[in-house]
């Protein structure tokens, strides 16, 4: 965050990452096109750091969350861990990499199976990875439930019988079980009301702190974001448009996406003005995205090169990379 | 090594399978369903004891006798006599140890080759999943009382043959069933979990998914045991299935059939006794479904 802290080690290293859905039609079903759900996204995460994702709906953050534990097969890409291409790993080594690698889901009601306890449900990576005696394992998720702030009484109920927050702690005690490195936090408060958000982040903080944790937290809420990253990614259409430290990116957005983004979010001090950039025009469809700058058809800054030339990504200051032919600090009005 | 774990009466603390049991004592549909069978089961164990007469034994001097509660009626037969003099009551217990078993025997064929089969199907999805649903059509594409004739005129007539060739006929319908919820559920998160926390895909397909798709097989295999006991009763009639002096209530229908007019007990009787195991069997298998789901209790 603050420049005297010194750059930390890489925990997980995406490069070009591709991700097409099929999309089948004709009369034997051929595939005619594709989804360009994730387009070439390179991406690293160090340790210990929580790195926010944001972008609009449909813009791949959630299916670049999934493709990160193999949830959904990359296209083209790797993965690098520890060194190694962990998309080239075959099914056993994959289960054993699990362990370190957790998600906790956007959806506290579909995320956890309704016909089993709760303490059947935080229990089961523990069996799955070979604890296969029953007393050690509910040993282990008594002193979960106790770290996510659930009652011991509470184990052999099952999910419906829980609000949405009491599932959330849930999903994130069956992520913590396996004592993890990473955990992707996908959407993992948007589901819920604004008070309870609250208590997940600051949970999600505490365990942080206490378990050295790497988030790759991905939401579309802005200020939610803000609140628990060191650093940002903001994605568009598959692509990612700017990255920069938590603060950089909120103070002095450079691309004309994040400033629009940003200007569109509402801020708790009413009466203080600021510019609003109104993006006009839908999100281009990802199955033909534009040529050039993907953003240009909705660019308030678009010139000719935008339509022709995809921009690169630059580095624009400490850590601080965009990809715009014509990266600038917003103009405030007066 | 000490005893960690110590039995109590918590109700916090137990296995779930005990709610499940107590949640089916409390359905009063499902305890009369159980009831009706354990009547049934009861009477095909008993059979020999409680019987009056023997099942195949004709009698001339007593042929179509009307039950008791009729003039002509005697005490002797209480629910009658067949055209052969037959005591329809010892028939009729009988006949429960016959027709329950083909009844149970031909579902649990098609109960597991067809979970087995729809879950695979749809949890892999893809090629097997052709090859899989292709063949479930071919079966379905014959009238399905044809391709049992055919199957018990290849194995031998013979009981055993007609319940492996109705399990078979009915495989497709649970496959069926199970590769739609499979499916279906395959597209929830708790399936993403339980691949994320790293299990196996046997473990995914029978361990998360497969409770989930219990309600609507639950109900596909109480009407199986009804249309079981009929389809057998079909083959008999055709001379496949159970062989002619043994009691089948199904065959028993067959035969009264050309006597409705003349004696409605013989067809009647037998038809009331399929009539209850049938309404027996659902009204458990409502309760169970009901019991099994979580969601359904409080």
């Amino acid at each position: 965050m603050s420049d005297t802290q010194p750059l930390k080690e890489i925990l997980v290293q995406l490069v070009d990452i591709v991700k097409y859905y099929p999309v089948l039609g004709g009369v034997f079903l051929k595939e005619i096109a594709a989804v360009k759900a994730v387009d070439g996204v390179s991406l690293d995460i160090r340790r210990g750091e929580t790195l926010g994702l944001v972008g609009e709906s449909g813009c791949g953050k959630t299916t670049l969350g999934r493709a990160l534990l193999r949830l959904e097969e990359p296209t083209a890409g790797r993965i690098i861990y520890n060194g190694e291409n962990i998309l080239e790993y075959d099914a056993r080594r994959m289960r054993e990499l699990r362990r370190r690698i957790q998600i906790i889901f956007q959806d506290p009601f579909s995320s956890l199976n309704p016909r089993k306890t709760i303490s059947h449900i935080i229990g089961e990576p523990l069996l799955v990875h070979g604890v296969k005696k029953r007393s050690e394992r509910e040993r282990r998720v008594l002193d979960i439930l106790n770290i996510v702030g659930l009652r011991k009484d509470q184990m052999r109920r099952y999910p419906h019988q829980f609000s949405g927050g009491q599932r959330q702690r849930v999903g994130i005690a069956r992520a913590l079980i396996l004592n993890p490195e990473l955990i992707v936090c996908d959407e993992a408060v948007s589901a819920l009301d604004v008070s309870i958000q609250a208590q997940v982040i600051n949970l999600l903080k505490d365990l942080q702190n206490e378990f050295n944790l790497t988030y790759l937290f991905i939401s579309h809420d802005l200020s939610v974001v803000e609140h628990v990253s060191d650093r940002v990614a903001v994605m568009y259409l598959g692509k990612i448009v700017e990255l920069a430290d938590s603060e950089t990116l909120y103070k002095t957005p450079l691309h004309p996406y994040t400033q629009a983004l940003l200007s569109a979010s509402p801020i708790p001090a009413p009466g203080k003005k600021r510019k609003r950039i109104i993006l006009t025009g839908d999100v281009p469809s990802p199955i033909d995205p534009p040529p050039g700058c993907r953003f240009h058809t909705r660019c308030p800054k678009a010139q000719a090169i935008c339509k022709e030339q995809e921009p690169e990504i630059r580095i624009m200051g400490k850590g601080h990379e965009t990809a715009c032919h014509f990266a600038a600090p917003m103009e405030h009005a007066a | 090594m000490m005893v960690t774990m110590k039995k109590t009466s918590n109700a916090e603390d137990r296995h779930p399978f005990w709610d499940q049991a107590d949640q089916l004592r409390k359905n009063k549909t499902a305890m009369a369903g159980l009831i009706i069978i354990l009547v049934f089961v009861v009477c095909a164990i008993l059979a020999p004891v409680l019987s009056p007469h023997n099942p195949i034994e004709a009698s001339l001097y007593d042929q179509l006798k009307p039950p008791v509660w009729y003039e002509a009626g005697t005490s002797k037969n209480l629910l009658g006599t067949d055209d052969l003099g037959r005591d329809i009551l010892s028939r009729i217990l009988y006949g429960a140890r016959v027709s329950l078993l083909v009844a149970v025997v031909s579902v649990g064929i098609a109960f597991f080759t067809g979970s087995l089969l729809g879950a695979i199907s749809g949890y892999f999805k893809g090629f097997i999943d052709n090859i899989i649903m292709r063949i479930m059509d071919i079966i379905l594409a014959f009238p399905h009382i044809l391709l049992a004739i055919v199957m018990v005129a290849y194995l031998g007539p013979s009981l055993k043959n007609a319940m492996i060739a109705i399990g078979v006929i009915y495989i497709p319908r649970f496959a069926r069933i199970v590769r739609g919820s499979v499916m279906e559920e395959c597209e929830k998160d708790y399936v993403a979990a339980a691949r994320a926390i790293g299990a196996k895909d046997m473990r995914i397909i029978f361990n998360a998914i497969f409770p989930n798709c219990l309600g609507p097989l639950i109900v596909q295999t109480t009407l199986g045991f009804a249309s079981a006991i009929l389809d057998a009763a079909a083959l008999s009639f055709l001379g496949l299935g159970a062989q002619p002096p043994t009691p089948e209530w199904g065959a028993m229908i067959a035969m009264g059939r050309s006597l409705i007019l003349r004696a409605w007990w013989v067809m009647t009787i037998p038809g009331l006794a399929i009539l209850f195991a049938v309404l027996g069997f659902n009204l458990f298998g409502d309760g169970l479904r009901d019991a099994l789901d979580p969601r359904m209790r409080d």
